[in-house]
């Protein structure tokens, strides 16, 4: 079973419908058993740093997230995936839940060319680091295939767990991994095939 | 990089789609479910829905049939027509959109752009406008482009992306139908006032149109169009392959 988090952040309707898609069974879930349960955790998220992150302390739900970090494979996805950073920079300076070293930056103060516009909305090409095309994570996608991505904050200081980026101006963090935790600034359920075929090598881990 | 954009709009009433249908090979030639899955195996990038039904029956075929094109395709959609309140963007957000069009509804009511903006992030809404040259101004209209508002296009538009608005659909009234081009000056003097992603709709006849449009008006990040597409006068797969062998970064 899958279980995607549901701490009152964001649409979930998509991302459900796209891993049931792919014929596993789907749990939209804030129950810490189901959690322990699960043999895949999916961690979405949409809107800002700070609030995400005090609405997933207050379903209690952290430390078993932390805990399951360790045993369950477990893809945090666009805000999902910032949360699994040390800290942010969004709105002031908020902890995240310390998974994965790294710090979540505004895109706009690091772009090379000034005139590319943030967000950073639409299909971007995913570029996968010297040496990680092999992680499984990879099984079904090539290089250079097409992503989509909404975001105005990006994850740095994070070179060691970056499995791939896309270019925009900057190589923007698009896929990390440190363990068993995963994270996407993309939206693979909006990414068409592409993001199908990733959502079914996740699920196969 | 990132790529250009090319969606194809879909105009539903009372659950079919309208406007210049004529697709040969489907079961159903005005089923939106069936065309939006047309234009996913085609390549389009995005998917656009207008409601342009007014009755509650033809209001509820339209969120089930949103309900059905978001449960299997995994692209993004935004969802456009008769959205008026917050209430509106929550029926059709939980029904798989990921992004609302706004036009009327905030020429009615600007602070909707912010209100919305402010529950579900700049990314969620779109402003959409209809705009004609007025006395060699660019002015806005309402109702489906039948009123003169009176407002000035580029002021209304910078205004709605500092309330919050995180995309820009800019149909030209003076071009749509025409099939002569999109509106280019118009487009440009939006780009130079408004730093946000640019949805560009209204004339678009031949696959020349997207390419002038994306070679060399770079303000510009998306091609909208839809019964050039209903009739395949352009087809999306062949437009897109065109438009990269002429250097547009597309996703193919």
């Amino acid at each position: 079973m899958i279980a995607i988090v549901d701490y009152g952040v964001g649409n979930l309707f998509s991302l459900a419908s796209s891993v049931r898609s792919l014929g596993a069974e789907v749990r939209v879930t804030r129950s810490a058993e189901d959690l322990r349960a699960a043999d895949h955790i999916l961690l979405p998220g949409v809107g800002a740093f700070a609030d995400a992150m005090d609405k997933l302390r207050a379903t209690g739900l952290v430390p078993v997230l932390r805990e399951q970090a360790a045993v369950t494979p477990l893809l945090g996805i666009c805000l999902g995936m910032q949360l699994l950073f040390d800290r942010s920079s969004e709105y002031g300076d908020h902890a995240g839940l310390g998974l994965i070293p790294g710090r979540v930056c505004p895109l706009a103060d690091d772009l090379a060319d000034p005139a590319l516009k943030v967000p950073h909305i639409g299909w971007n090409a995913l570029h996968i680091a010297p040496g990680r095309a092999d992680d499984p994570l990879f099984r079904y996608v090539k290089d250079g295939e097409y992503v989509y991505y909404v975001h105005s904050y990006y994850a740095k200081h994070c070179a060691e767990s970056t499995l791939a980026t896309s270019d925009y101006s900057i190589p923007v963090t698009g896929a990390v991994r440190r363990g068993l935790v995963y994270g996407t600034q993309f939206h693979p359920e909006k990414s068409g095939d592409t993001g199908l075929r990733l959502l079914r090598a996740f699920a196969e881990l | 990089m990132i790529t250009k954009r090319i969606i194809p709009c879909l105009d539903v009433k009372d659950g079919r789609v309208v406007k210049g249908v004529n697709f040969e090979g489907l079961r159903d030639m005005a089923d939106p479910v069936e065309m939006a899955r047309f234009y996913n195996a085609a390549g389009a990038d995005e998917l656009v829905f207008y409601d342009i039904t007014a009755s509650v029956e033809g209001r509820g075929l339209f969120t089930d049939i949103l309900r059905r094109v978001a449960g299997e395709i995994f692209i993004p959609l935004t969802v456009g027509g008769g959205i008026n309140t917050l209430e509106d963007f929550d029926r059709v957000l939980k029904c798989g959109a990921d992004k609302v069009s706004v036009n009327s509804g905030a020429i009615r009511c600007p602070d909707l752009i912010s209100a919305a903006a402010q529950r579900y992030g700049n990314q969620c809404v779109v402003l959409s406008a209809d705009v004609k040259r007025v006395d060699g101004q660019f002015r806005v209209f309402a109702k489906g482009g039948r009123e003169d508002t009176g407002l000035d296009a580029l002021d209304w538009l910078e205004a709605g992306v500092r309330r919050g608005a995180g995309e820009l659909v800019v149909n030209s009234i003076d071009t749509d139908g025409v099939k002569n081009g999109f509106d280019l000056e118009m487009l440009d003097a939006v780009a130079a006032r408004c730093p946000v992603p640019i949805i560009a709709s209204g004339g678009a006849g031949r696959q020349e149109d997207f390419a002038e449009l994306f070679l060399h008006h770079p303000g510009v990040d998306a091609g909208l169009a839809a019964s050039i597409f209903h009739s395949k006068q352009v087809e999306i797969r062949p437009l897109k392959e065109y438009l990269r062998a002429l250097g547009v970064e597309m996703r193919l």
